[in-house]
């Protein structure tokens, strides 16, 4: 690792990787559980998320501010793909109505 | 100094987001699990790039950028969890321990309009079937 990270923070960082890796497999584990779909996606949200957060550490593990961007990328794509993912359940509803009448 | 508060951030923001895992873990249906997430690891990320920025502080490109994703998750987060909560309605998902359901009947099954309040219709209110109508709602 860099010279300019305390050990303070390398320690830190890593105990926070951990974590952050720890609550990952959870919502891994939601996403595989989830009884119906909009589950799955909550759970595909909170990945993202997470994303984010290990991107967000990971920049201040190696000091390289340049990883920050890969999270602004990860932030954009995880609202359109909710957002993507709600309007489709939105419209699999109009879509039964209609085999129904 | 900076280094400690850049540690304090980081483990604050990391125990935000184990909670909101655990929350999607183990509430029992799909409301309950929402807001477990959308709160929890929404300040978790608030937290872990606050310390990006603090461990970054002499730069100004990093730091607006950190406070940039903070915003972007800020403003999208509560839009996304609206919309997924509004799909999972329409689509009936089975709601935990609930007696009263308010919501229930208040969407316009057709256009997927909201009324505030949506009076029966006059073929199912008729005074014999009301009291059915109303334990219904």
């Amino acid at each position: 690792m860099n010279e300019a990270v305390g050990s303070l923070t390398i320690v830190v960082g890593k105990a926070v990787m951990i974590i952050l890796g720890l609550a990952m497999f959870l919502a891994v584990v939601r996403l595989l559980r989830g009884p119906n779909l909009p589950d799955r996606v909550v759970a595909l949200d909170l990945i993202s998320i997470l994303a984010i957060g290990i991107i967000g550490a990971y920049t201040i593990l190696a000091n390289e501010p340049v990883y920050l961007d890969a999270a602004i990328i990860v932030a954009l794509l995880s609202f359109l793909a909710t957002v993507g993912f709600a309007h489709f359940l939105e419209i699999m509803t109009f879509r039964k109505r209609a085999k129904h009448d | 100094m900076t280094e400690v508060l850049v540690a304090i951030f980081l483990v604050i923001g990391a125990l935000f987001m184990l909670l909101g895992a655990v929350g999607v873990a183990r509430m029992p249906d799909l409301f309950t699990r929402m807001q477990a997430t959308s709160k929890a690891s929404t300040l978790g990320i608030a937290a872990i790039l606050g310390a990006v920025a603090l461990h970054f502080g002499d730069s100004l490109a990093v730091t607006s950028r950190a406070f940039a994703v903070i915003a972007f998750v800020f403003l999208t987060t509560p839009v996304a969890t609206q919309m997924i909560a509004r799909a999972a309605h329409f689509i009936n998902v089975p709601l935990w321990n609930t007696k009263i359901n308010e919501l229930a009947g208040q969407y316009d099954p057709v256009t997927h309009e909201l009324h505030s309040f949506k009076p029966p219709t006059p073929t199912e209110a008729t005074p014999t079937n009301m009291a059915s109508v109303r334990e219904e709602k």
